[in-house]
């Protein structure tokens, strides 16, 4: 049990206002604001009025929606998985955000964010990356724009996720590694943090996730949403009208599960956010302000944010979304952990049952489905895709080896919940 | 899930779950309010023509002897002193401060620790704790401000603590009789400066850079520039510091600020010299500031 699961089947109110924007302080419920150094506080507040007026533009949303289309791919395949379905005992849809240019739902945000800097007049964008996946949808987006683009990341992950740091170079970034603390997400958010509050006259930071100050978890759920508007219109296409009863995506600081729950907030639809256990930010409960927000944390008893430990990177964060804090507080949704070994089984079912391989991130998703297929028993269940999982292709490849380097973040033993 | 029901449990006692029920409103304007004791003895320090000096050290480094840095900065002419208590992700932080603080908590500096070595501590001059927004956080803002003030603090400072989301700790340290240092930039437009002086106690603390904490080769000219506009709009004393790294740099901008916060400066000598050289180059910034360097 976490601390949020006690009412997971509240249908959220008629005409509610949950996943609208926040209030005028950036708060969902009680989490949110901005809580960053005073030189940042007239940039948030300028890009919050950017965003506001953009968003209000049908000539940006025109040409936002233009380049998802013809750039990005979109939309992505819902597909119905015949021998996952026979395998879990539950009919399972995937929503394919791994079929988009790079790879993840990441580019929905990146090209928003690009746009947005464009507009600005900002000719320089920086990034912070984890898994490496946003960064390289920020590198990707800056070199179709003709901006400068630095990333920060981990010195931890550059050396998890070679492939993504060279695939950054190619497209002209520059990835400069975050030496300090933990040396994985986190780290390079806070480098990423410390270079904007250098550089904020002419520099765009395009935060890869649904954190950080407002507008940032509002904003990035925005760009995102078109997940959910486009699964919510293809799962009801396939189920006569109907929606799945349960939503799934994986969480770490939670933004393709912001855009994929907006699609079914206002629906009767059973919302699941999974965490992985080294990072269980929500099922822990613990409400700290850290990166310009406040959300769930995980924290010592003195308010020292921890090390979240996770197989995959992109999912390596201590903190969480607050608007994901706000839902699971309301009920609206629950979110729950899985360890890595679950997360390594799921890797393979997916790829085995479907021809999929999935990112190890997304295959959180899966390996919370497979941990409670008794309870889903012939239901309907829709899992974001977020990412494909060639980047992890390596790593996992070298833990079946038990090749000891890549094996230091795996814990097979870790039981859920356990902190790290 | 044991682990997990405990911290759910301890998060209790954070500042989230503080009822706001029987608290009177936040006060913005503090220019009405007796002034503390930082800013009375700033105050009555300007007066006398004297230019302040602040001294910034991280609490528990080094390990065993930061609190003879205290006493040896504070008999070398500081006029106040800043003291960081170390916290995981200093954003506001350059490399040299974020150093100090990785060793002292590797070496186990917590805030309790570190006030309750400062309650110890007798130099005879305020002292203000630095530290970022989630240790109070955690803590509570009442019982923070509460430890704050029985270990004999005066002041603290919140860098990542704006003057938006300022109103709950600042109640809470208001009625502790702690006074909250907000910091202004030089990236604030001209309506906004008035606001954060009218609410800052102690003194204002006018960032002399856009970016983090860390030695520049120059003095940077929004410093003067920051100093000039502050100086505009409060009485209240006008302090410069982020990239104000020697006694030469320090006399010029107090041509227009009452006063610096020297930080990454003196912590760079510690880390490299050791302590007595950080006292000796704190006395060589009084002597700059007092015209004989």
């Amino acid at each position: 049990m976490t601390a949020t699961a006690d009412h997971t089947d509240q249908p959220a109110p008629a005409g509610s206002s949950l996943m609208a924007e926040p209030d005028d302080r950036g708060r969902f419920g009680q989490f949110g604001g901005r809580y960053v150094p005073e030189t940042l506080v007239p940039a948030c507040a300028e890009l919050e009025d950017a965003f506001r007026s953009a968003w209000g533009d049908p000539e940006f949303r025109t040409e936002f929606e233009t380049l998802l289309h013809d750039y990005a791919g979109r939309p992505s395949a819902l597909t119905d998985c015949r021998n996952l379905s026979e395998e879990l005992g539950c009919r399972v849809l995937l929503k394919r955000e791994d079929l988009n240019h790079t790879g993840s739902h990441k580019i929905n945000n990146v090209i928003g964010q690009t746009l947005l800097a464009r507009r600005m007049g900002k000719q320089r964008v920086v990034a912070e990356t984890g898994a490496g996946q946003h960064g390289v949808a920020t590198a990707t987006a800056a070199a179709y724009f003709g901006l400068d683009c630095v990333v920060y990341m981990g010195e931890v992950d550059v050396a998890r996720q070679a492939l993504n740091v060279f695939r950054m170079e190619l497209l002209g970034a520059e990835v400069r590694p975050a030496l300090s603390g933990s040396r994985t997400l986190k780290d390079a958010v806070n480098e990423a943090m410390r270079d904007w509050v250098a550089t904020v006259e002419d520099t765009y930071y395009c935060l890869g996730s649904v954190m950080g100050p407002h507008p940032y978890p509002w904003m990035v759920r925005e760009f995102h949403r078109i997940i959910g508007t486009e699964a919510l219109a293809q799962s009801q296409a396939l189920l006569d009208g109907d929606v799945p009863d349960v939503v799934v995506a994986c969480v770490g600081g939670g933004s393709n599960a912001a855009g994929l729950f907006a699609g079914f907030v206002d629906t009767r639809a059973e919302l699941v956010g999974v965490e992985p256990a080294g990072g269980a930010a929500v099922s822990r409960s613990v409400p700290g302000v850290v990166h310009g927000s406040m959300s769930y944390l995980m924290q010592d008893e003195f308010g020292q944010v921890q090390e979240a430990q996770s197989v995959s990177a992109g999912l390596d964060y201590p903190g969480v979304g607050p608007e994901h804090a706000h839902l699971a507080d309301i009920g609206r949704a629950r979110y729950e952990p899985v360890t890595d070994a679950e997360v390594l089984a799921a890797f393979e079912l997916l790829a085995r049952t479907e021809g999929i391989i999935p990112a190890l991130e997304s295959a959180h998703g899966l390996a919370w489905m497979s941990r409670h297929r008794t309870e889903l028993a012939g239901k309907t269940v829709l899992l974001n895709l977020s990412g494909r999982g060639d980047k992890d292709v390596a790593q996992v490849q070298a833990i079946k080896r038990r090749d000891p380097e890549a094996m230091a973040h795996v814990d097979l033993e870790r039981k859920p919940g356990d902190p790290s | 899930m044991t682990a997990a029901s405990t911290d759910a449990v301890a998060g209790l006692t954070a500042a989230a779950t503080e009822t706001d029920a029987d608290e009177p409103p936040v006060v913005w304007d503090t220019t009405g309010m007796a002034p503390g004791r930082l800013e009375s003895e700033l105050l009555a320090k300007r007066e006398a023509g004297r230019k302040l000096l602040l001294p910034y050290i991280t609490a528990g480094y080094p390990a065993g002897d930061w609190a003879r840095l205290v006493e040896g900065v504070a008999a070398a002419g500081a006029d106040a002193i800043e003291i960081g208590v170390p916290f995981s992700d200093p954003v506001m932080d350059g490399a040299t401060i974020q150093e100090s603080s990785t060793r002292a908590l590797a070496d186990g500096i917590d805030p309790g620790l570190a006030l309750d070595t400062v309650a110890d501590l007798d130099v005879g001059i305020p002292l203000i704790v630095m530290t970022y927004y989630n240790i109070c956080f955690r803590m509570g803002h009442r019982r923070f401000a509460n430890a704050l003030a029985e270990a004999g603090i005066s002041a603290a400072i919140l860098p990542d603590l704006p003057l938006e989301e300022a109103g709950p700790w600042t109640r809470a340290a208001d009625h502790a009789g702690i006074e909250t240092v907000l910091l202004a930039a030089p990236t604030a437009p001209d309506e906004r400066l008035p606001r954060i002086a009218a609410r800052s106690r102690g003194f204002v603390y006018g960032v002399g850079l856009i970016g983090i904490t860390g030695e520049r080769d120059a003095l940077a000219t929004s410093s003067l520039e920051m100093a000039r506009r502050l100086k505009d709009v409060t009485d209240k004393p006008v302090l410069i510091g982020v990239g104000v790294s020697n006694p030469e740099q320090a006399a010029a901008v107090c041509e227009v600020a009452d006063g610096v916060v020297v930080g990454s400066a003196v912590i760079r000598r510690v880390l490299d010299e050791g302590v007595d050289a950080a006292v000796d180059f704190v006395a060589a910034l009084r002597a700059g500031l007092d015209g004989g360097g």
